[in-house]
């Protein structure tokens, strides 16, 4: 590979403290070699090119903590191949892939066997969790130690919660003997019973049953009880971040919100849209107030696309028989950076959520430009208008939440390890 | 009172969905045409021939006894080619989507399709995918139109009017899809309505829709002109919602006491199936002066054939 030098762009590399224009070089081997202002055209040799950005932008590459893979068993919603395009064009470089799969990622043979085929199928980083428990039943363990050696950099049962309370306590102490990060979706099973959406007006009037907000607060209020390396996946309550605000200042653990939940509410479900049926549920507009001021003020850790690819059988049903999840890892930073369009987050803030935060609660090496590492960044013409179209997704499902919906921002190439991948 | 404008105003709907889409002039055009198959059904020859030629289906995905007969039997008395489907025994058992069954219909150019599904929202989806107009009679717990007009009917036939009076729905609101439209049927034609149910069966912000709610029985039929109750509806209920049905009907069940907080000339309705002993004693579901319930069961028919001429044409 040929060194390659990026000038006058606004890099914005949050684990470094960077927010400056410069440029950038990229080593022979797709490391980064040089970054900052001092990267110009004065102070590179004349007989080399460079790229001028003429004030794109430049972010790491996105690090999205919740994603679903179809792979093994729901190939036909997405694998490693469809999955990696997708990604690269929302500038996702890395990704945490849930063991909601078929069968179930819950033991050390098929963790190989993942690992074969994220290396061979895929361009980006994955990294993959395991089950907390056996075919994600909630009853008994997995090899939190075997499976961590073996690569498995978190454990959660993904769309299901341990319901059982002696468990989660069992599985709190292995996981700190261990030291392994536990991520839970937050949901009180008998609370949320046959729940489809937010438990409120929308819900009467829809004649559906609903999700009440005190099914996520009670979970994580038990399992901060039971604290270890502990992050939640998705909050949707306004509740649950007052929870959260308040419990941060004594004890140390993590959480995230999806970027559904802090750009659309239970008024956009309309007429019984099915794509918009998620878990957690879209909330009020207070809710989602309340996740923005939470992501604003560093209460919220990290954003995530909750990318969970449906075929379109699994959506042309009624809303009770319908699947629950959008597709989202391409629109995940354009979406994010509506909340910095419309002055409610800062464009630094938003970064971080999506970039040095996941990295550093997973503790990998990503996420940041810093000197010597991969080159996996992305860059983002940070004012180009575009339309979300259902036909133009790179993914192989296009349940997307936010069709036709006008968006400001968006990533015109992506690269991992130095290489370009995509570019538009 | 709304039933004297004679103007000739047209439908606002392609199909009957829910209350919530209509506008009171469709609400009137509605009544008043139900009011002229009053008559029609009392008399010797039941017969009229407005929708010759048209093709109905009834595609009834949960059991019903009153509503499926009674759109079947307005749709006949009409003239309609009437086909009723039960679906238990259809193609959806062999797994067949709601889609691909309303597509396989719409191939057989039906000019109506009267629907009740389990599902909230499947008259929605349905809709969506058919040429013709498409009536809800019932859909999960969301809407059952025209049980709210057939109620609607009755109460003015008995009170000549809706405007001011004060109506009581009582029982099990978070189940029920006809409380949902006589909701907004009844608040949009002026009434005050008062809904009485337990915490655990009252729908979440129900406050919202501008109805006063109370959990004492008592408190909530106080001078009211109208006391309707609702079914029971066990076979929804998923978990245990109440502790028994004594101790619900010690509470809720109407009962000669509690109807003494009503006025004097208060009348009782019930959409039924009537669960006697449970929400109502069984001495004043048959009392002739204060139950109309056989009366809304007579005039659902009505209410219906005006339905299906209104929405066919």
């Amino acid at each position: 590979m040929k060194k390659q030098y990026f000038i006058n762009a606004n890099i914005i590399d949050p684990y470094n403290s960077l927010n400056e224009n410069g440029g950038l070089i990229i080593s022979e081997d797709g490391k980064i070699e040089a970054i900052g202002k001092k990267v110009n055209s004065n102070n590179l040799p004349t007989r080399e090119k460079p790229i001028d950005l003429k004030g794109k932008y430049i972010f790491p590459g996105l690090v999205d903590m919740r994603v679903f893979v179809g792979e093994p068993g729901y190939e036909y919603k997405e694998n490693f191949r469809t999955l990696s395009n997708a990604a690269l064009s929302g500038g996702v470089t890395s990704v945490v892939t849930m063991p909601n799969t078929d069968p179930i990622i819950d033991n050390v043979s098929i963790v190989d066997f993942l690992k074969r085929r994220g290396r061979d199928k895929s361009k980006i980083n994955i990294f993959p969790c395991a089950s907390l428990t056996h075919n994600i039943e909630g009853t008994n363990m997995t090899e939190f130690g075997l499976l961590a050696k073996k690569g498995i950099i978190a454990f959660t049962d993904g769309v299901k919660t341990i319901q059982n309370t002696s468990l989660m306590s069992r599985i709190m102490n292995s996981a700190k003997d261990l030291d392994c990060l536990i991520m839970q979706h937050a949901e009180d099973y008998h609370l949320s019973k046959n729940g489809m959406i937010n438990s409120g007006i929308i819900a009467t009037k829809l004649g559906l049953s609903g999700i009440p907000d005190i099914a996520e607060r009670i979970i994580i209020e038990r399992d901060l009880a039971l604290l270890n390396r502990y992050h939640i996946s998705q909050l949707s309550a306004g509740k649950s971040v007052e929870v959260i605000k308040e419990r941060k200042n004594d004890i140390r653990f993590t959480c995230g919100v999806s970027i559904n939940n802090l750009s659309l509410n239970e008024n956009d479900i309309g007429d019984f849209k099915t794509f918009l049926k998620l878990s957690p549920p879209l909330r009020k507009e207070e809710d989602r107030e309340a996740l923005v001021q939470g992501l604003k003020d560093k209460t919220i850790d990290v954003i995530v696309s909750d990318h969970k690819p449906e075929d379109e059988e699994s959506k042309r049903l009624t809303f009770s028989q319908a699947a629950t999840g959008a597709s989202g890892i391409e629109t995940l930073l354009s979406l994010s950076l509506e909340l910095y369009h419309n002055g409610s987050v800062k464009l630094e803030t938003i970064i971080q959520a999506l970039t040095s935060n996941p990295a550093k609660i997973l503790r990998i090496d990503k996420g940041n430009l810093s000197i010597g590492n991969d080159a996996d960044f992305c860059i983002v013409d940070l004012d180009k208008p575009w339309i979300v179209k259902k036909e133009n997704l790179i993914s192989k499902s296009k349940n997307t939440s936010i069709e036709d919906k006008k968006l400001q921002g968006k990533v015109t190439n992506t690269f991992v390890k130095g290489k370009e991948l995509f570019k538009i | 009172m709304a039933t004297k404008s004679n103007k000739a105003v047209k439908i606002s709907q392609k199909h009957l969905l829910g209350i919530q889409d209509l506008s009171i002039n469709d609400v009137n055009l509605i009544l008043n045409e139900s009011q002229s198959f009053i008559k029609l059904n009392q008399s010797k020859n039941k017969r009229l021939n407005v929708l010759n030629g048209k093709t109905q289906i009834n595609l009834f995905f949960e059991p019903s006894t009153r509503t499926q007969s009674s759109f079947e039997l307005a749709g006949k008395r009409l003239g309609a080619d009437v086909m009723s489907m039960n679906m238990g025994n259809s193609a959806i058992k062999k797994g067949e989507t709601l889609i691909d069954t309303a597509m396989t219909l719409n191939a057989m150019h039906p000019d109506i399709i009267v629907i009740r599904h389990q599902d909230s929202g499947a008259c929605n989806l349905l809709s969506q995918k058919v040429n013709c107009a498409v009536l809800n009679a019932g859909d999960g717990r969301r809407e059952h139109p025209t049980q709210a007009l057939l109620d609607a009917l009755t109460i003015i036939n008995r009170k000549k009017k809706i405007q001011g009076l004060k109506i009581a729905i009582c029982g099990d609101i978070l189940h029920s899809r006809v409380a949902r439209s006589n909701i907004y049927l009844l608040t949009m034609l002026g009434a005050e309505v008062n809904i009485v149910a337990p915490t655990n069966l009252m729908p979440k912000e129900i406050e919202k829709f501008g109805v006063n709610t109370f959990t004492d029985m008592k408190k909530g039929l106080k001078d009211c002109d109208i006391v309707m109750m609702l079914r029971l509806q066990n076979e929804r209920m998923t978990s245990s919602f109440l502790s028994s049905n004594r101790e619900y009907y010690e509470y809720y069940g109407l009962t000669p006491d509690k109807l003494d907080h009503a006025k004097s000339d208060a009348i009782i309705m019930h959409p039924g199936p009537m669960n006697r002993g449970i929400e109502i004693d069984t001495r004043l579901a048959d009392d002739i002066n204060k139950s109309v319930i056989k009366e809304q069961v007579e005039l659902g028919v009505a209410v219906r054939m005006a339905c299906l001429k209104i929405f066919c044409e």
